[in-house]
């Protein structure tokens, strides 16, 4: 592995990390709201939200090039309120990783809540507790080992993102590279044992992350 | 204290609880076979579900005036101990107990942790996680922390259901203890009815979600 191969494998993590971070106070929000509250367009929402694991990545990368580009509808404010460029930078990495794993997030933490039997929320409500107290000291520590799981998977997820982080991002090396835009680009131009390394490293980090998930899981099922 | 349950309907997918009565308490008891509307009515009094039309009243605080008021569970400060009990598995003893506890709702100076703790034969399982304690000993839990919530009505939904005659025969002393030691209106829901005869003033029966029959147990229950 060169210097520069270990530089990507760092950023990927960093940005894998990163977007996970991101999307977790969001998630768990929507999480919650989809598992224990109806409302009108409800299914709307929950579409909307596993959209992103169906879309075609590289379509949904062009829609966030719309969107976060300098004319884009957020691009353009982003630019002009706070002077942060997003296509093409780092944090179009970081973007992308997030908007491509939230429904994993989403989906796992919607069925964690789900699995909170209800009567500990009604039991705490007769008991005077409002309901941001029952979410904060009921629902959420018994759903946290699946929201830990869903982070996991969601990082994993990250980690091997490619599709659209090559539309919105680009392949810029020491910018915006990651290990799947390295491998493919190596594997490109010919030089496969450039890519190998690369390979065996993120087969491991994701097998690391995706057991270390899985064990999480089946400590809840057996709760 | 009473409670006035005025023409209070609840309707469900393909049952219909239609209750007008009065409960007079301090220990009223519910009885009634299995699917009769006992927990659905405890539900409705601790404001778990909305009724669709009745008003309930504990002496003169509105409960609920289907469909313009309802007062929601937790200003209610009705307590209610459900069949499954529902003690937080993740929290201990002393976590679930003063869980509900607030020291503003207190007026009576008896509800303390020390001593409620003490009169509920709790002090040794304090630190232990409630999902290690016997049956016996979950249900005293679930009472104790019912009580520390300083309530102005407690629920109890079939809470002997679980146990054995030997347990049953401890537990009902600690049911005196709440109406005695800490002037707690109690509602006691079963079908059973050995348990109403020893432990209450009145009695309400239930069958197929109408009251059939209401009286002093001795009579009704003969």
């Amino acid at each position: 592995m060169t210097a520069e191969s270990w530089q990507i494998v760092f950023f990927t993590i960093e940005v894998s990390a990163l977007s996970t971070l991101l999307i977790l106070p969001l998630g768990i929000a929507i999480a919650w709201f989809l598992a224990r509250r109806d409302w009108p367009g409800k299914a709307v929402v929950e579409t909307l939200v596993m959209l992103p694991l169906f879309v075609p990545p590289v379509a949904t990368g062009l829609v966030l090039l719309m969107l976060f580009g300098r004319r884009g509808l957020f691009g353009s404010i982003l630019q002009r309120g706070m002077g942060l460029e997003i296509v093409f930078t780092w944090r179009a990495v970081v973007l992308a990783g997030a908007v491509m794993s939230f429904p994993l997030l989403v989906r796992t933490a919607q069925s964690a809540f789900r699995e909170v039997n209800p009567r500990f929320e009604e039991i705490a409500r007769t008991l005077g507790a409002s309901e941001w107290r029952i979410f904060r000291t009921i629902s959420l520590p018994l759903a946290l080992r699946g929201i830990v799981a869903g982070a996991v998977l969601a990082f994993a997820r990250a980690m091997g993102e490619f599709g659209a982080t090559a539309v919105v991002a680009g392949m810029i090396p020491r910018k915006t590279m990651t290990i799947s835009l390295a491998i493919y680009q190596n594997v490109q131009l010919g030089q496969d044992s450039a890519a190998l390394p690369l390979l065996f490293v993120s087969i491991a980090i994701v097998f690391v992350t995706v057991f270390c998930g899985q064990i999480i899981s089946r400590r809840r099922g057996a709760r | 204290m009473s409670l006035r349950l005025n023409n209070v309907r609840l309707s469900l997918a393909a049952f219909t609880l239609q209750v007008d009565a009065t409960l007079d308490l301090p220990i009223a008891g519910i009885f009634g076979p299995s699917g009769a509307g006992k927990t659905s009515l405890l539900e409705l009094i601790a404001g778990l579900r909305r009724p669709n039309a009745g008003s309930i009243l504990l002496d003169s605080t509105v409960l609920s005036d289907a469909p313009a008021s309802f007062l929601p569970p937790r200003l209610r400060r009705v307590g209610y101990v459900p069949q499954d009990l529902a003690l937080f598995p993740h929290l201990s003893v002393r976590a679930n107990l003063v869980y509900g506890f607030r020291v503003e709702t207190v007026e009576d100076e008896r509800v303390t942790l020390k001593h409620v703790v003490e009169v509920m034969e709790l002090a040794q399982l304090l630190d232990r996680n409630v999902t290690n304690l016997s049956g016996g000993e979950q249900q005293r839990v679930a009472f104790a922390r019912a009580i520390l919530s300083a309530p102005r009505l407690l629920l109890l939904d079939e809470p002997m259901n679980s146990l054995d005659s030997r347990l049953k025969q401890r537990l009902v002393p600690f049911l005196f203890r709440i109406r005695d030691e800490f002037r707690i209106p109690l509602i006691y829901v079963t079908h059973d009815a050995s348990e109403l005869k020893s432990l209450c003033d009145e009695v309400l029966i239930l069958e197929d979600g109408r009251v059939v029959e209401r009286g002093v147990p001795a009579d009704v229950l003969s």
